[in-house]
């Protein structure tokens, strides 16, 4: 090995160092942002160091330079557009966009091996994976933001179709490892790929999404690392399983948070997707709430937890909610946020929010911690989240039994700020809303927040 | 198995394990930034874009490595970018309280 080659080799092996740094970074708030920046910065020098080694090398024709300048350009003028001018809510579905990419990226290498190589087993998983992960991660992304559907989309003979499709990328893989089919096989399995990547995804609801986004992440990695293989670069080996291992535990996380089998999840059809402006009438009759009645209850609560939701998110109400608090705060209130893991459209999303709008981090409570406290809570209030305080998941034999709820039907009282009587994802009625001490509210949670705002306002003038 | 394989073998499992050890503790307040993170670690793609340029040639092998840096800056620089500024938000209270 040349003194080149070693000191390449030295590079890649520091680049991999501070990528499993960056990653255990992320364990904490207060160093999260470090450990990406330390990611980005090992990933820039990767690609200096690959450039550098492809003009010591020599040989890459001019058009070739040509075409992947202009390619990164592009490519990196868009990334950077979208994921300045993006909204938060639109954040996943962001991700799996660039997820889309980074798989098709990486099918296309595998590709262009076969050229220079023929077929080989990481070639083979490589076209594979990544095929699944370009179709899949575009739909899930198309699905998160309205272009496709949310709610599960079954078709007659669907599941049919999957295994049909999984064979034939079997049947190509076969013979392609075995020497024989050439370009027709692997155009096969490439087709296959993309089709069994539109069928698995199309028949999961909305709810499921940020799994199944995790999942594709984590085969995105594991596609990346065969490509690894396929060239002999032990930067993409590495980083492409590290990102694999991650992804696959926290889709694991991620289920468990949600008490739904990572099988039930990917088999499909379960739910009602985004039920928005549903008008269904509930069972049992509900306490509807003015604005005053609500400021009463909460300007002189000395303790008031708030259960965010989906509906804050779409509404975008998480200033006027942090107004709300801080005003309530002013008054001597106690105010905590219950955050339910998966709340709003994926783990975590409402904490961004609540982090965007300045919300310190201090603030959200965990589902535990809040769930012990709630008995001593004076005011419960909803806004805009359903199934994750549906008592219904406390017995079993409904469609949400068994996932642990945020306890908002044991606090003294309970106030929810919903659109509608509309179903969320799990399409069930919730038990809270006509319970004894739930008053609704009636509105968007923008407007909602801000009539009350108003009224407490007024009140304590 | 030649000895590369090999090489290239255990340092895939090795990696593997890193990876699980590593995500075991992060709180449910961090999961989707550190998806995107590691959205943005599978980037690492845009080398091996480079590294096919070196035997690309004619019409269809320039499109090609065209279409794959294309795809995988765009994943990279969009993956590093939207996970800062999901992070950026997750700064301590400001002021007395």
């Amino acid at each position: 090995m040349s003194a080149f080659d070693i000191a390449i080799r030295l590079v890649y092996l520091a680049v991999a160092t501070s990528f499993v740094l960056g990653l255990h970074l992320m364990n904490s708030p207060v160093t999260a942002r470090r450990g990406n920046l330390l990611s980005g910065g090992a990933m820039a020098v990767a690609v200096a160091a690959t450039a550098a080694m492809l003009v010591h090398e020599g040989g890459v024709r001019p058009w070739a330079w040509i075409a992947l300048l202009a390619g990164a350009a592009l490519g990196s003028g868009a990334g950077l557009m979208l994921a300045r001018r993006v909204p938060m809510t639109a954040m996943p579905q962001l991700v799996s966009l660039f997820n889309a990419v980074g798989g098709g990226a990486a099918a296309l290498i595998g590709v262009h091996d076969f050229g220079q190589h023929g077929a080989s087993l990481p070639v083979v998983l490589d076209v594979l994976i990544g095929g699944v992960t370009f179709s899949g991660s575009l739909i899930a992304s198309g699905k998160l933001h309205g272009l496709v559907p949310g709610r599960p989309v079954v078709l007659p003979g669907g599941r049919a179709v999957t295994a049909l499709l999984a064979a034939a990328m079997a049947v190509a893989s076969g013979l392609l490892l075995a020497g024989h089919g050439g370009v027709v096989a692997l155009a096969a399995l490439a087709v296959a790929a993309l089709g069994f990547g539109v069928t698995m995804v199309t028949p999961i609801g909305g709810a499921d999404m940020p799994v199944v986004i995790s999942l594709l992440n984590a085969f995105t990695g594991t596609a990346v690392a065969m490509a690894g293989f396929a060239l002999g670069n032990s930067v993409l080996i590495t980083a492409g399983a590290l990102v694999g291992a991650s992804g696959a535990i926290l889709t694991k996380l991620m289920a468990e948070a949600m008490n739904r089998p990572i099988g039930a999840i990917v088999a499909g059809g379960f739910g009602t997707g985004d039920s928005a402006g549903d008008q269904v009438p509930g069972q049992g009759s509900v306490r509807t709430l003015s604005a005053d009645d609500a400021a009463i209850q909460l300007a002189y609560a000395s303790k008031v937890v708030v259960i965010p939701g989906y509906g804050l998110a779409a509404a975008q109400a998480q200033h006027q909610l942090r107004e709300l608090a801080e005003l309530l705060e002013s008054r001597g209130a106690e105010v905590s946020y219950a955050v339910h893991p998966v709340a709003g459209r994926m783990p975590g999303h409402m904490n961004v929010l609540l982090a965007e709008a300045g919300v310190p981090y201090e603030q959200l409570a965990d589902m535990e911690d809040a769930n012990a406290a709630m008995p001593q809570t004076d005011v419960a209030l909803v806004v805009g989240a359903n199934d994750v305080v549906n008592p219904a998941a406390r017995r079993p034999g409904t469609a949400v039994s068994g996932m642990p709820i945020v306890d908002a039907d044991k606090a003294r009282s309970v106030i929810v700020i919903k659109r509608s009587m509309g179903h969320g994802y799990a399409g069930i009625d919730n038990e809270l809303y006509t319970a004894p001490t739930t008053g609704m509210y009636f509105a968007d949670a923008k407007k909602a927040l801000a009539e009350i705002t108003a009224a407490v306002k007024v009140l304590v003038a | 198995m030649n000895t590369q394989l090999l090489a290239d073998l255990t340092v895939f499992v090795l990696s593997l394990l890193l990876g699980f050890e590593v995500i075991g503790r992060v709180p449910t307040t961090l999961h989707t930034p550190l998806m995107s993170a590691a959205n943005s670690v599978h980037g690492i793609v845009l080398a091996g874009a480079l590294i096919i340029a070196l035997t690309a040639d004619g019409v269809l092998g320039y499109t090609l490595v065209f279409v794959t840096s294309a795809f995988a800056a765009m994943n990279v620089v969009g993956g590093y970018v939207v996970t800062d500024r999901m992070l950026e938000m997750f700064r301590p209270r400001e002021g007395r309280r």
